[in-house]
């Protein structure tokens, strides 16, 4: 008892004096109030002034890799048009969102209202994109999404100022499923993480499988981001399945795809793997990937012009190789390039400009690319074998998949 | 279930569990002899699994690893305890959760400074890469027996330490009558930094062994911490008895847990938390009062 006392008399003295007075709360508040009123005025622009495009992506943690080549090769394709974008110049502001979906309105707030952004482009994280899908709805504003694959966003949650350039989580995980089925495999089953992208995966991978005649007769999770995937593993043999589909990212990715070979599985259960299993995290699985059948919608070894071209620019700006997070960037700003170019840099052209985007017809790295009515990329699943430490084409899977974009109005 | 899976499921849920006992120990220690909860006790695992890392990368061998973080771990919370720790002994709690949290942030930092934030897979040595097969088609990998052969070893020297050497009869004491341990002319500030020391060495050491396990990520010690205070609770905070029990229960109602009713694998262990304090409050091995 006696220590609880000792401890609250400091901090209660330190209220005390820390307490603003109620005229200062007041002053505080008014002032504030008048900030919004100050925007506004600052809001007409001469034409010719710089369009602000915010980016929030995350350049710290677990994700930085990611929004660093989304950012190198957004900033690529705005090189290599001369700096403008339908005439007019840009203005880049970069906001790291840590991918904390906790801080997601926050940052995006902070974008529209204070920095006073035109674009946005982000993020990486889904969660983080749902806190942003609310503000960009609510204030309007253009956002283009250059990662996170959650199907609301294209899908319940779609607007006409909303845009991907990425992916949505349904895609790959269908073109799997087709991929399972197409290898003659008939009883499947299904590992992921227990959170919104696995069950969105696993409702793909059924589908793909379902729709050539295979089925997932089990979907096993583990919850997020454990990485303790025993448990799951040792299932596996008991239920009589030919194949198993598996969707996991980054750091639990590289774990999984070990485990699973040590549990001595990978001769016997062939895994058919999103994408994003073997993508960025070779070099950490080593030998053991090779061989690994993969599905997602770009690939090493496309051998295009187009993609060819990309790669080779990449690296002499960033200094690294392109990746399929380096592919999306590029299109976000290839989005963003085709509208601007449609209205001849008039931002204020809303509709005329929403619409560009939306009929946009890319030369993307990764192949062909439209947009489906939801605003989500229609584009190849390719069928990937890792060799040599590279995801190397094997096929195209599934040739200009578009997402059902179920629940959304604009359909 | 057949009885290749089931023995699968029981070995992968005592192999967890005894991982969880090294943390859990130097967790249960710290708190109920120095009544200080220290947050930071799971980052020390993530600074012991970036050590095994960084020495693997460096030297290629794991073996070089685990003697050094055990090492590096007893030498780094002496210090941390005389200069961090100790000052915070008569303190509230608050304050104390406040030094600890402070400490994650400074791990964390510290880490993604000298390592960066990229997740790192850590080899198994060569030696123990290998499977004994359980049934036709599965198998279960050397190292994790070798994991679980390690942690039953420490757990058992714990025990010898701690119930039958002067040392360990100090540290009991200590717990209980820390008044009447200084009268009789015991240093207690120096059994105080052994124990801290031989807890952050655990926590380290289990960091090291599970690295090829889990891989190396940026906040990896997280989970284990809330984990390891759930294990405190249920065991009785200050009781190694209480900590080894509990951790094998957690392990295998985890484990268990998450292949018989995968949905409610997440709450399992919350679950027999809330039931064991209805039963026993004060946990399963509490010291009389």
């Amino acid at each position: 008892m006696t220590d609880n006392t000792k401890a609250l008399a400091p901090k209660a003295k330190a209220t005390r004096i820390l307490r603003p007075s109620r005229r200062t709360v007041l002053t505080g508040l008014g002032a504030a109030a008048t900030l919004p009123l100050l925007g506004r005025f600052n809001i007409v622009r001469a034409q010719g002034s710089p369009l602000k495009v915010g980016l929030m992506l995350p350049y710290s943690g677990t994700f930085a890799q990611l929004g660093e080549n989304i950012t190198a090769a957004f900033e690529l394709l705005i090189a290599q048009k001369g700096g403008t974008l339908g005439g007019r110049a840009l203005e880049i502001i970069k906001l790291d969102d840590e991918s904390n979906p906790a801080k997601g309105p926050e940052n995006m707030k902070r974008l529209v209202d204070r920095d006073m952004v035109d674009v946005v482009v982000g993020t990486v994280h889904s969660g983080v994109l749902m806190g942003m899908l609310q503000v960009a709805r609510e204030s309007g504003t253009l956002l283009i999404i250059p990662n996170a694959g959650a199907g609301a966003a294209t899908g319940a949650q779609c607007a006409p100022n909303v845009f991907r350039s990425s992916f949505s989580n349904w895609q790959p995980a269908y073109g799997c499923g087709r991929i399972a089925a197409d290898a003659g495999y008939k009883k499947l089953a299904y590992v992921t993480w227990d959170y919104a992208a696995g069950k969105e995966s696993a409702a793909g991978f059924e589908q793909g499988a379902k729709e050539k005649g295979a089925e997932v007769v089990q979907v096993l999770t583990v919850p997020f981001p454990e990485t303790n995937f025993q448990p799951v593993l040792a299932q596996l043999p008991g239920l009589g399945v030919d194949a198993v589909g598996a969707f996991y990212a980054g750091g639990g990715a590289v774990q999984f795809v070990k485990d699973y070979a040590a549990a001595g599985l990978k001769d016997k259960l062939p895994l058919i793997a999103s994408g994003f299993v073997t993508d960025g995290t070779l070099g950490a699985l080593g030998g053991v990937a090779d061989g690994l059948v993969t599905g997602l919608h770009y690939a090493d070894g496309l051998d295009t012009p187009t993609d060819n071209a990309f790669r080779a620019a990449f690296k002499e700006k960033a200094g690294r190789e392109a990746d399929v997070y380096a592919v999306q960037g590029y299109d976000a700003a290839q989005l963003l390039a085709v509208g601007l170019e449609a209205v001849q840099g008039d931002f204020d052209q809303t509709d005329a400009l929403h619409k560009a985007i939306a009929s946009a017809k890319l030369d993307s790295p990764r192949g062909p690319m439209t947009l489906s009515p939801s605003h989500n990329p229609v584009h190849n699943i390719y069928r990937r074998v890792v060799r040599d430490g590279k995801n190397m084409v094997d096929g195209v899977a599934v040739e200009a998949l578009a997402d059902p974009g179920v629940g959304c109005t604009m359909t | 279930m057949d009885a290749a899976t089931l023995l699968t499921q029981v070995l992968n849920g005592l192999q967890y569990g005894l991982l969880l006992f090294l943390v859990a120990s130097g967790l249960t220690l710290v708190f109920g002899i120095m009544g200080v909860i220290n947050l930071a006790h799971g980052s020390l695992t993530m600074v012991g699994a970036y050590l095994a890392y960084a020495i693997g990368a460096a030297t290629g061998s794991l073996w070089l690893a685990l003697p050094l973080a055990v090492a590096a771990g007893a030498v780094f919370g002496a210090v941390l305890e005389r200069v961090l720790i100790r000052r915070f002994y008569d303190r509230a709690h608050l304050d104390q959760v406040l030094l600890t949290f402070a400490l994650i942030l400074l791990f964390e930092e510290g880490r993604s400074l000298l390592v960066g934030n990229d997740f790192h897979s850590v080899p198994i040595p060569p030696v123990l890469d290998w499977s004994v097969p359980i049934s036709s088609i599965f198998s279960y990998s050397a190292y994790r027996l070798f994991v679980l052969a390690v942690c039953v070893v420490i757990a058992a020297l714990l025990f010898l330490v701690i119930h039958r050497t002067r040392f360990g009869g100090m540290i009991r004491a200590s717990a209980e009558k820390p008044e009447m341990v200084e009268a009789l002319g015991i240093p207690v500030s120096r059994v105080q930094m052994a124990v801290f020391a031989l807890g952050t060495a655990l926590a380290m050491l289990a960091g090291a062994l599970s690295a090829p396990l889990t891989s190396v990520y940026p906040n990896m010690g997280d989970g284990v911490l809330i984990v390891s205070f759930v294990v405190v609770v249920i065991g009785g905070i200050g009781s190694i008895a209480g900590a080894f029990w509990g951790a094998l229960l957690i392990g295998l109602v985890d484990t268990l847990g998450k292949a018989l009713v995968p949905d409610l694998a997440g709450i399992a262990v919350y679950v027999l938390m809330a039931a064991v304090l209805l039963w026993r409050p004060t946990g399963l091995f509490a010291r009389a009062a």
